[in-house]
């Protein structure tokens, strides 16, 4: 049960329609309808498990990479069925970034870290090169703590920072979206709310979608929020809404804390 | 009564000790023979050998069929049978080890091809040798030469190449896989970009271990490149590798000083190649962590 | 991009298929080369004959047969008792540091080329059969072949260069066996001899066990060493002391200066020898997989 927004920025990035989502034989995700707006922050939240992570990873088609999934419905970006015949993967990865829980930095240098996703799309200009990853790292506050090493090994930086590369690095391929899986869960407190405060200035830009595990990180940041419990979406709204007035029950008790 | 107990509790214990004692001391004893074996072999040879390993050995031409002179000849066309064996299997093998742990996976065909790469393992070098000469010395007509040779010892050491390749790409974490398609790449750009950077130690290892299996090859290669004692011109010649050299001057005796001078050079060639793999993979290798 | 990648994809799979198709293409041209010998002579009599003579037409390898089996034998009754002590040696008493560097010396050992062993063999073991063991052995057999090329020659060098395969295998069995199991058996006041004997080896059983036969499947398919020193007589023996021709040896031998028909028969020799090494190799991967065994 969901309610459909009318908001007054109206544009819809995802229109998710009737998601259906199986490994082999196990149902992750149950008849999930949902919209993503542009230029928003969308929070998923719920229990462990809910299938929150599993409907981020379709949104950019992820989920292909396990063995066994089927899915059924629509997933639609801007408008084109992402699941359908002859859709092109590669533009969908290159609109559509993603940034994973745990951090995941290349054994490479900071540099080769962020002008690989440029580098395979075809950049070859070094000086473009070196303009994108000041631009990025600048986008995310890490330029002055790395500008002095930026040929140095990714895997030397602090969780915090491999974590701010890791979305330079998305930043660097110019995407419309940025999926996030739990982020800041692998991260000290710190360096957890530096990557909050990105958000907002990122929000500008781009249009995010957050899974995570922190409900006070969620209302926070966000603005709407969908409740995600067995693979379903119980309900998804404003996030004023969710957190003060929600709908239905079990959004409630989740939210005071009741289980989960 | 008591007595007769008390004794026979401390006989019974006195067996078990010794029994104990067998044990700890039998094993001790075996084991430190096994050790022993392999250690008074290699130091005999070297003992006896190195003392003639010297300038005029390395770069003179046999003489006489070997009695005299150097082994030029036979390291040359050691270099050359094992070069081209190891440049044909190379490639195949990483290639093949990529198909199994990138593109496959599991399924039916996967176990299939996979339980024939086993059986290739196990092959003995003599059947190869067998394959070698009806296939590529008589069936493709290359005769006995560098070629034939080549490609028999590459694919003797396939399997070792795919199975250290495959050990090394398994090492590597899912998540940069993850990292690199997220971002657009196409699986072929991450394995090149990504994955095969990490993991040359561990390609490098498997390769420098086909090395030494392919140089101490003697049965295989002297059914396929002869034993000419002339220096190779081009890979259709035939030649002589050092094990086979080995071989034909310890069975026909000829000269004592350049047999254990062949059989020292060839056991420090094959320990320095065998310890350089090692160092490489334990020094080099699974380097991911934070 | 698309079409490069499906290309790539091609060759890769290529690649991967090359293993198979070269087992195929060796199986196909060993029995092609071998079956027509073997039909002309007659399967049985050419495995039971007991004349290899092949200038005299007669192609029967039971003496190479028992030849092979003889020094096989030789070498695993010395060898595995040998190894498998040595395994638990490293597996369970030798502290952790100094075991890990016998082990590795053990490994590095075990890349000596065969030639290198025959080579020693011919050097050392032959002749010291000839003068220590045979003067004793002649008391009670006079008549007894006097070279020292002979089966005993054999077993002892084949052994020596099985004990790496038995020891290293072994000993990763001993030391994947799951802690509880030891655990269990100290608590209930097993000693550590008992523990080893009673509960490791035998939870290390498959493991074991593959060891010995990968240390068989080396031993019977080993050329160079045997070729030196255990004389390349086609006869069946009658003692450790007699020398004797194997399989492999004789191929290796023989295949230099054989008549057509004789290469053809070498050839046959050699499908039987693939024969039994195949069979050898999946008893090994099943016994390695099907009991559950844990290896490396």
């Amino acid at each position: 049960m969901e309610t459909k927004l009318i908001t007054d920025t109206n544009e819809i990035k995802f229109e998710i329609d009737k998601l259906n989502l199986y490994y082999s034989s196990f149902q992750a995700l149950k008849e999930i309808d949902m919209t993503i707006y542009g230029n928003k922050i969308t929070a998923l939240i719920g229990p462990s498990g809910c299938g929150k992570s599993t409907f981020l990873r379709t949104l950019n088609r992820m989920n292909d990479l396990i063995p066994g999934v089927t899915i059924d419905g629509t997933i639609q970006f801007d408008e084109q069925d992402i699941y359908g015949t002859g859709y092109d993967i590669i533009e969908l990865r290159k609109k559509v970034g993603m940034v994973f829980q745990k951090p995941n930095p290349f054994p490479k240098t900071i540099y080769e870290n962020v002008v690989y996703g440029p580098k395979i799309h075809g950049e070859k200009d070094r000086s473009h090169l070196d303009h994108i990853v000041e631009r990025t790292l600048k986008e995310v506050a890490l330029w002055e703590e790395v500008k002095d090493r930026l040929h140095k090994p990714a895997l030397g930086l602090s969780g915090g920072q491999q974590q701010r590369l890791c979305i330079a690095r998305c930043l660097a391929v110019e995407p419309e979206v940025i999926l996030m899986d739990e982020p800041t869960s692998a991260l000290d407190p710190v360096a957890t709310s530096k990557i909050e405060g990105l958000l907002e200035e990122l929000a500008e830009k781009y249009t995010i979608v957050i899974v995570t595990h922190n409900m006070q990180q969620a209302g926070r940041v966000s603005d709407f929020t969908s409740f995600f419990l067995n693979g379903k979406v119980i309900e998804t709204d404003k996030t004023e809404v969710i957190f003060s007035n929600p709908a239905n029950k079990k959004t409630e008790d989740y939210i005071t804390g009741r289980f989960g | 009564m008591n007595h007769i107990k008390h004794e026979s509790r401390k006989y019974l214990k006195k067996i078990k000790t010794s029994k104990n004692f067998m044990f700890y001391g039998g094993t001790g004893i075996l084991a430190a023979i096994t050790l022993a074996a392999l250690i008074i072999i290699v130091g005999y040879i070297l003992v006896n050998g190195l003392t003639h390993i010297n300038f005029e050995f390395l770069t003179q031409e046999p003489k006489r069929m070997g009695k005299e002179g150097g082994i030029f000849s036979v390291i040359i066309g050691t270099l050359m049978v094992t070069g081209v064996g190891i440049l044909i299997a190379t490639p195949i093998g990483i290639a093949a080890a990529i198909y199994f742990t990138e593109y496959a996976k599991n399924g039916k065909w996967v176990t299939i091809i996979r339980f024939f790469t086993e059986i290739l393992a196990g092959i003995p070098s003599i059947i190869f040798g067998l394959f070698g000469f009806a296939f590529f010395v008589i069936f493709l007509g290359m005769g006995w030469s560098v070629i034939s040779g080549g490609l028999t010892l590459a694919l003797m050491v396939l399997p070792t190449l795919i199975r250290a390749t495959e050990e090394s790409l398994k090492t590597v974490p899912m998540a940069y896989r993850e990292g690199s398609l997220s971002l657009g790449a196409t699986r072929w750009q991450t394995i090149v970009k990504v994955i095969i950077p990490c993991c040359k130690p561990g390609i490098l290892t498997g390769l420098i271990l086909g090395i030494g299996r392919a140089i101490g090859e003697t049965a295989a290669v002297m059914l396929t490149v002869g034993g000419s004692l002339r220096i190779p011109t081009s890979i259709f010649d035939s030649t002589r590798t050092m094990s086979v050299h080995l071989y034909v001057l310890a069975a026909e005796g000829l000269s004592q000083e350049k047999t254990y001078a062949t059989a020292a050079l060839l056991i420090i060639i094959v320990l320095l190649i065998n310890t350089t793999a090692n160092l490489i993979s334990s020094r080099l290798g699974g380097n991911y962590g934070n | 991009m698309k079409t490069y990648e499906k290309v790539i994809e091609k060759i890769i799979l290529i690649s991967a298929v090359v293993s198979t198709i070269s087992v195929a293409l060796i199986t196909v041209f060993i029995f092609q080369s071998g079956l027509p010998v073997l039909a002309e002579y007659g399967v049985l009599d050419f495995i039971f004959g007991t004349t290899w003579s092949p200038t005299n037409g007669s192609y029967g390898i039971l003496p190479l047969i028992a030849g092979t089996l003889t020094v096989t034998l030789g070498a695993l009754v010395i060898g595995v008792p040998t190894g498998i002590a040595c395994a638990i040696f490293l597996a369970e008493i030798l502290p952790k540091k100094w075991a890990k560097a016998f082990k590795s010396a053990i490994e590095l050992l075990a890349g000596i080329p065969s030639v290198v062993y025959g080579f020693f063999g011919l050097v050392v073991i032959v002749p010291a059969i000839r003068n220590y063991i045979l003067p004793v052995y002649q008391i009670f057999d006079p008549d007894v072949s006097a070279t020292g090329f002979s089966i005993l020659a054999g077993a002892v060098i084949l052994a020596i260069m099985i004990l790496p395969t038995i020891v290293s295998i072994s000993e990763n069995s001993i030391t994947a066996v799951p802690r509880e199991f030891k655990e269990a058996s100290l608590a209930l006041g097993a000693n550590k001899m008992e523990t080893i004997m009673k509960v490791l080896i035998p939870a290390a059983g498959s493991g074991i066990l593959s060891s010995i036969i990968l240390g068989m499947g080396r031993a019977i398919g080993e050329t160079m060493a045997v070729l030196l020193i255990t004389g390349n007589m086609a006869k069946v023996p009658g003692s450790i002391m007699d020398p004797v021709a194997t399989l492999t040896g004789t191929i290796a031998m023989e295949m230099g200066y054989a008549s057509p028909t004789h290469q053809q028969a070498l050839f046959a020799v050699g499908i039987i020898l693939f024969v039994i090494i195949m069979l050898l190799n999946i008893i090994a991967q099943f016994s390695m997989r099907g009991l559950g065994g844990k290896t490396s």
